[in-house]
């Protein structure tokens, strides 16, 4: 039996997520929550024969028991309001706005988080793309700072970015310590309004030990890489990492990064890769949740559910 | 919205030391004109960002006895612009700004913003160390990225302007549009930015004139001008001439590409206009011969083939001395990554682009 999901948020994300959702062998999409009777999402959900409603979070809770994951794709205010609520409901929520109010995930990182908690946050689609870039770092070697630029089209950036464009920054550094494993972390975000839209870049700096061996970061790296393509297929290295020795300040040496994410094409075009790549985490998440409560498809042994849900989408 | 620069003692045009002032008609007479010096943060860029606290003492103290309205100190990317991506500042922004702060008398102090990169908890740490104004700076297109930051900056009590960059990459009525964004989300100024040096007096006078008619002669409009075409001081005077009643520069024409129109050459040229100021020409002269020439030595903007070719193909100036390194480091041609950065349609901001196209020039592959 798959696991019955609820996406709260009926905008790009949310719409994104119940494609994606009704791809998955694991997850079931049960319920979109909206605010907008005319949102495009809802229509197009119902369309697909999946619930919806315009009525708000309120109808969710009121029949909680029917569900058993919840993707919040609203804002980090709203998440605030909604996240004591889910826990009470005994939902499991995985929260795709900067809210963090649960510790973050990043699947290729710390997938064995999702053990254990009832709320994960799936940090930033920046964050999502280089966080685990830096951990591949620093697995080989001190990372002393690390520093991330995502440049995403301009008309993939919805409302919700373009308002608080300081949460997407502050979120992203923050997971570049806590999860990526930098001492320091900075983050920077570029829009760029070219026609056609420009794929989704996001470059990775990192200060590391002046001694370090560079083939064993450039291993480090690729086998990072091959990890996240297993829920974010478009996710790829444009060039060989760049290790430039004595470089970076106090003569570390000085690591450069450049990746390209074009996005699977569900909900907007494959140029938006950083909404694919929120959404693809999340569902790789909830997927893991799955397996590990024991909704795994009939036939199917833990270990091939898993590599099911993922391959499809390769 | 004109009432946040009452305090101003303007004084009559100066005439020429050498040549009559009344030899021709002066189309900018009767006009008050304010100057705002970004010597300390455009010019930060000419530097690779390594101005110290002393540097900034001696030049903001020049400026501000010059009779310079509002004086920019900033990393030359804006607060928390000191990274990998923008070149690590010698001296942390907050530092530089309490230099400043401690010998300006008159002149208001101000910093630089650029979403993305600085964050509202910069701007508070600066307002703490300060600063009376902040510059809020966008690509041309996308002004909604600033209202947090506008609003902020209200909160705080500063004065706030709106900096369209990049303008040239958008016509007039897409401009005057994102400046009432800006204009909406409470700044009190907004800036048409010729990030690019890539305008001509013509194209930077229908910019300013739509900006004016969406926004009402009320509203303070300001003009920044690089030099990558030569005309950075015509652009400003040509501005000017179409309404904007505050125009940057900064001495030497120190900054990012082949600089910013010169302060002290747009002071005599404002001078020759007609343009009532409050800045002392001559004074400002000194500043700039005996500090930032001094200071800067072998650093100075030149209007050379990189620089002309950012203007000529519409490329953030910034962008300069990045990819000189990276042309060295990668053994490929200078003009061919600003060429490639010209196609791919890069922004302000974009500087890992640079490198990108250095390492695809230069046929670094990715192994098999």
């Amino acid at each position: 039996m798959s696991l019955r999901c609820a996406v709260v948020g009926s905008g790009n994300i949310g719409s994104d997520l119940i494609r994606k959702l009704e791809r998955s062998e694991l997850l079931i999409p049960s319920l979109l929550v909206g605010v907008d009777p005319e949102s495009d999402g809802l229509k197009r959900a119902r369309a697909a024969g999946i619930e919806a409603t315009h009525e708000g979070v309120q109808v969710l809770l009121d029949r909680a028991d029917e569900f058993d994951v919840v993707f919040e794709a609203t804002s980090a205010h709203v998440h605030t309001l909604n996240a004591p609520r889910y826990l009470e409901a005994g939902l499991f929520a995985l929260d795709l706005t900067p809210a963090a109010v649960g510790p973050y995930v990043v699947p290729a990182v710390n997938l064995d988080l999702v053990a254990g908690q009832r709320n994960l946050n799936m940090v930033t689609c920046g964050g999502q793309a280089t966080v685990p870039m830096v951990a591949a770092i620093s697995r080989v070697t001190t990372v002393e700072y690390a520093e991330i630029v995502s440049t995403i089209s301009s008309r993939a950036a919805g409302p919700g970015t373009r308002a608080n464009i300081d949460e997407f920054t502050e979120t992203t550094s923050d997971a570049l310590v806590k999860v990526g494993g930098a001492k320091r972390g900075k983050a920077i975000i570029v829009l760029n309004p070219a026609n056609p839209p420009i794929m989704m870049r996001n470059t990775v700096f990192a200060a590391v030990d002046a001694n370090v061996d560079p083939q064993a970061i450039i291993d480090s790296v690729n086998e990072m890489v091959a990890a996240v393509q297993a829920y974010v297929p478009g996710y790829e290295l444009v060039s060989e990492p760049q290790i430039d020795r004595g470089a970076g300040p106090r003569g570390t040496t000085k690591v450069s990064i450049f990746l390209r994410v074009a996005g699977a094409g569900d909900y907007l075009p494959a140029y938006a890769g950083n909404l694919d790549i929120i959404t693809a985490a999340s569902i790789a998440a909830a997927e893991r949740h799955a397996i590990l409560t024991g909704h795994t498809p009939a036939g199917l042994t833990l270990a091939a559910g898993a590599r099911a849900a993922t391959k499809e989408r390769i | 919205m004109t009432s946040t620069h009452t305090d101003i003692t303007y004084r009559e045009p100066m005439a020429s030391p050498v040549v009559g002032a009344d030899d021709v008609a002066a189309p900018l007479a009767g006009r008050d004109i304010l100057v705002c010096d970004t010597t300390l943060r455009d010019g930060a860029h000419s530097v690779a960002h390594q101005f110290r606290a002393a540097d900034v003492r001696a030049i903001a103290g020049g400026l501000d006895a010059a009779g310079v309205n509002v004086i920019e100190v900033t990393h030359g990317d804006g607060l928390g612009g000191s990274s990998f991506n923008y070149g690590f500042s010698a001296e942390d922004d907050i530092d530089l700004i309490t230099a400043a702060r401690g010998v300006i008398k008159n002149a208001k102090l101000a910093a630089l913003l650029l979403p993305g990169i600085g964050t509202l908890d910069d701007l508070k740490r600066a307002h703490d160390a300060g600063i009376d104004v902040v510059r809020v700076a966008t690509h041309c297109t996308e002004a909604d990225i600033s209202l947090e930051h506008l609003h902020g900056a209200k909160k705080l009590g500063l004065e706030t302007v709106g900096f369209l960059m990049m303008s040239h990459m958008v016509g007039p009525n897409r401009l005057a549009t994102e400046a009432e964004i800006m204009r909406d989300a409470g700044a009190d100024t907004v800036y048409v930015v010729d990030s690019a040096g890539a305008m001509l007096p013509h194209q930077v006078v229908e910019r300013v004139e739509a900006v004016r008619a969406r926004l009402g002669d009320d509203m303070l409009i300001g003009m920044h001008a690089h030099n990558n075409l030569g005309s950075g001081v015509a652009n400003a005077l040509a501005a000017a001439a179409a309404g904007v009643s505050i125009v940057d520069g900064s001495l030497h024409g120190l900054g990012a590409g082949a600089g910013n129109a010169a302060t002290e050459v747009l002071a005599a040229a404002l001078d020759r206009s007609g343009a009532r100021t409050s800045v002392h020409t001559l004074e400002l002269i000194d500043v700039a011969e005996d500090i930032v020439a001094e200071i800067c030595k072998g650093k100075l903007p030149k209007l050379d083939r990189g620089s002309l070719l950012l203007g000529y193909a519409g490329i953030y100036s910034s962008f300069l001395l990045h990819t000189r390194r990276a042309a060295a480091r990668y053994g490929v041609s200078e003009a061919e990554i600003l060429l490639e950065l010209g196609r791919r349609r890069v922004v302000g901001g974009q500087e890992d682009m640079i490198i990108d196209v250095a390492i695809e020039l230069a046929g670094i592959q990715l192994p098999d």
